[in-house]
């Protein structure tokens, strides 16, 4: 055990700050929340910058690098290979941790590209499919959204039932998506969809590649409980897709899915954590102005709260040193998914307890809610979203502590 | 940075649980219930595996007659730790090992430590005082230890909460003792406050094994009860609560070896206690819980999870003096941030 930045890691990290130091001055304002192609280019264009500076992907595996090189022959890059692509696990937590403790912007728009479609195709794609979708991926010129979701088909995902149908060289895809982030600004989407409705449910799945802008998609913004449009619906009447946007084998897309679902539960929320210990910081700042500080156990409960998110960080640094030695996050995932998730909403809800009176309003200024509350309304997403916490109990209970599935005798 | 273990730290967590495995199994747990209070089951074999001395440097200092020691960190410590907590080993662990290493304690003595200042509520209690060769006290404000004979105290024996954890209650005033030179207290503080921390989160993870264990096993309805997604949720929480007090710990050890600055350690250590006693804790209650009936014996085990996870809890820094000192490191963190 070893905490220290390896030699190699400390250049990482030094050459890393040193750039942010240098771009973070130059950005522009960020857009309005509401605004979403101005979120779409601000986004994308963070991600411009990190591409050109060899900072795209860090996170992607190693093999990508061969990709890397072919799309730059065939010049559908434009010859230049993202430096930190091919990282350690520890390497990219130091991007998560320094982009974060600088104030560098979120991945955004670049979420379901760079976090679940692109390492997806990355591991199971045809080298077509890489050299088409990566390279788009990672300069930021093309934005991808998620069709898991459907009404009938949360939790339990394997129930969903869109339904594609073969037609020549393209499949007729008919049925509705829910929980379709950016799904307004997207150029991609990556569908889970049924192939087979007479197989086993796991086995008759497709993971298509579908165009957002193919005749027959609808998209219509849903507006969550915190007022915002941050989700959509998607309806797909009879949209073609062409048999060549398949990713993986004909019915075999529930495989394909893990794949990339383990992407999501490895460092995802790693960044997160240092934006909650700063969140924290500024809370017991504004506690002290305010007098709630002389709050005995307000003051104690923020406390066992700078605990909880140190010790998180700390667990985070364990899974991915473990990733590093097998190549795979361990099962301490779901642990932290479980763990940070209720922090999260910890934290918002200790700082309306700050804030008294103006945690109920919702306005601009450090005197009422403002952001504070607008946080502690979105993030009551984190105990539902990306596996609700008690699928993750059910998976620590039977993949971690091999307790029986229930239902059987 | 790299968390695995190295090969030696694996070596020696494994061996000290296969001795205590061997030595230390399901009868010796239950002779050491009912084992006389002067008497400390297993010290001969856990001073011989190098507990006591793990930390000791392999050349002690010329003045110090005592034994060398093995020369490792705390990070080897907390790992010996979490398997004594795991194998229910009574008896004053933390405070020898920590008179071993910072008070020339002779291997095979046993000791015990007792903040005086700032004092705790209710009576000064003392465990196995009958079987002690010191007593250090701890005054952590002007950092001084003092060391006395525990012969010479005025006392009377109490029955402690945990069975085998039996207390002697001290009456002031205590012989006046000379503060041992170059020995500060604040620092023994903190570091008994880890190794505890690693005592409840071996504690802990026992918790969850047992937990599992019954689960696995009990049948009602026709099929186990940990089928039952009830039973299967309090048994993940229990282990969540346990990995990130087990990140905590080990990492508080990791940053003490690499020399951390004292304030800087003083938090990891408030915040990695806070996270073990509250693994522990809950845990050996919801390891009572999934018992059912069967938990609530004097038959069953799970009792003496619950009131050693109590007895390390009231052990060094608990939760107010934790909580306390990471909302003031929050505070000051805050005030540069304005």
């Amino acid at each position: 055990m070893d905490l220290r930045d390896t030699p190699a890691e400390a250049a990482f990290r030094r050459g890393l700050r040193d750039w942010l130091g240098k771009v973070l001055p130059d950005l522009p304002p960020p857009p309005d929340p509401g605004d979403w192609p101005g979120r779409r280019s601000y986004d994308t264009g963070w991600q411009r910058r990190l591409y050109d500076a060899g900072y795209a992907g860090v996170h992607w595996p190693r093999e990508t690098e061969e990709v890397w090189r072919e799309a730059s022959r065939t010049g559908v890059v434009a010859g230049r290979r993202a430096g930190g692509q091919g990282a350690t696990p520890a390497e990219y937590l130091i991007f998560l941790e320094e982009t974060e403790r600088a104030g560098a912007p979120y991945v955004g728009a670049n979420f379901v590209g760079l976090l679940h479609a692109g390492p997806t195709v990355a591991a199971e794609g045809t080298p077509e499919q890489r050299r088409r979708w990566l390279p788009g991926i990672l300069s930021g010129a093309e934005v991808w959204c998620q069709g898991f979701s459907e009404p009938g088909a949360g939790s339990d995902l394997a129930a969903l039932r869109t339904r594609a149908v073969r037609d020549g060289d393209d499949y007729v895809v008919t049925g509705s998506k829910l929980w379709t982030s950016h799904a307004e600004v997207a150029d991609w989407c990556e569908l889970l969809v049924r192939t087979d409705a007479t197989a086993p449910r796991h086995r008759g799945i497709s993971w298509l590649v579908l165009p957002m802008d193919a005749p027959g998609v609808t998209v219509r913004p849903l507006r969550t409980l915190a007022g915002t449009a941050e989700f959509a619906e998607l309806f797909l009447d009879e949209v073609r897709v062409p048999v060549a946007n398949r990713v993986g084998a004909e019915n075999d897309g529930w495989r394909v899915t893990m794949v990339t679902l383990s992407f999501e539960r490895g460092t995802a929320f790693a960044g997160e954590v240092v934006a909650c210990r700063r969140a924290l910081v500024e809370l017991a700042g504004l506690a002290r102005r305010n007098g709630a500080w002389g709050d005995q156990a307000l003051r104690r409960s923020l406390g066992l709260l700078a605990a909880r998110f140190g010790a998180l960080w700390r667990l985070v640094q364990w899974n991915v040193s473990e990733a590093q030695a097998g190549g795979v996050p361990g099962p301490g995932a779901s642990v932290f998914k479980l763990r940070f998730s209720e922090a999260r909403q910890e934290l918002y809800d200790l700082a309306a307890a700050v804030l008294g009176t103006g945690s109920l309003v919702l306005a601009d200024g450090e005197a009422q809610g403002g952001d504070w509350t607008a946080q502690r309304l979105q993030g009551l997403s984190y105990t539902i979203a990306a596996g609700t916490s008690q699928i993750q109990r059910n998976i620590v209970a039977q993949r971690v502590l091999g307790l029986p599935k229930p239902g059987r005798a | 940075m790299d968390f695995q273990l190295t090969d030696d730290q694996v070596a020696l967590q494994q061996g000290l649980r296969e001795l205590l495995e061997g030595r230390f199994g399901p009868a010796q747990l239950r002779n050491a219930v009912t084992a006389e209070a002067d008497r400390l089951p297993l010290w001969p074999e856990l001073t011989d595996a190098g507990l006591f001395s793990l930390r000791k440097p392999e050349r002690p200092d010329r003045r110090d007659p005592s034994e060398p020691g093995l020369g490792l960190g705390l990070a080897e410590a907390v790992l010996a730790f979490e398997e004594v907590g795991r194998a229910l080993v009574p008896g004053p662990l933390v405070a020898t090992e920590l008179a071993t290493v910072h008070a020339g304690l002779p291997a095979h003595g046993a000791a015990a430590l007792l903040r005086t200042e700032p004092a705790a509520r209710g009576p000064l209690l003392v465990e196995r005082l009958p079987a002690l060769n010191a007593l250090l006290l701890l005054d952590t404000v002007n950092g001084e230890v003092r060391q006395v004979e525990p012969a010479r105290l005025r006392s009377t024996g109490r029955r402690g909460v945990d069975p085998m954890s039996p207390v002697w209650e001290l009456e002031e005033p205590f012989l006046p003792a000379e503060p041992l030179p170059g020995v500060d207290a604040r620092r023994l503080w903190a570091e008994g406050t880890l190794l505890t921390a690693a005592l409840q989160v071996g504690l802990a993870s026992r918790a969850v094994a047992t937990a599992v264990g019954y689960a696995a096993q009990r049948q009602q309805f026709g099929r186990p009860i940990g089928a039952f997604q009830a039973v299967q949720h309090l048994c993940a929480d229990m282990l969540a609560r346990t990995e990130p007090a087990r990140a905590a710990v080990r990492a508080a050890a990791v940053c003490a070896d690499a020399g951390a600055p004292a304030g800087e350690l003083a938090v990891e250590i408030a915040g990695a206690k806070l996270l073990a006693d509250e693994a522990a804790v809950r845990g050996a209650r919801d390891c009572l819980q999934v018992h059912g009936g069967m938990g609530f014996t004097w038959e069953a085990d799970v009792h003496l999870l619950l009131k050693r996870a109590w007895v390390y809890e009231g052990s060094f820094a608990g939760a107010v003096e934790s909580s306390e000192l990471l909302a003031a490191e929050l505070s000051a963190a805050g005030v540069g941030h304005m």
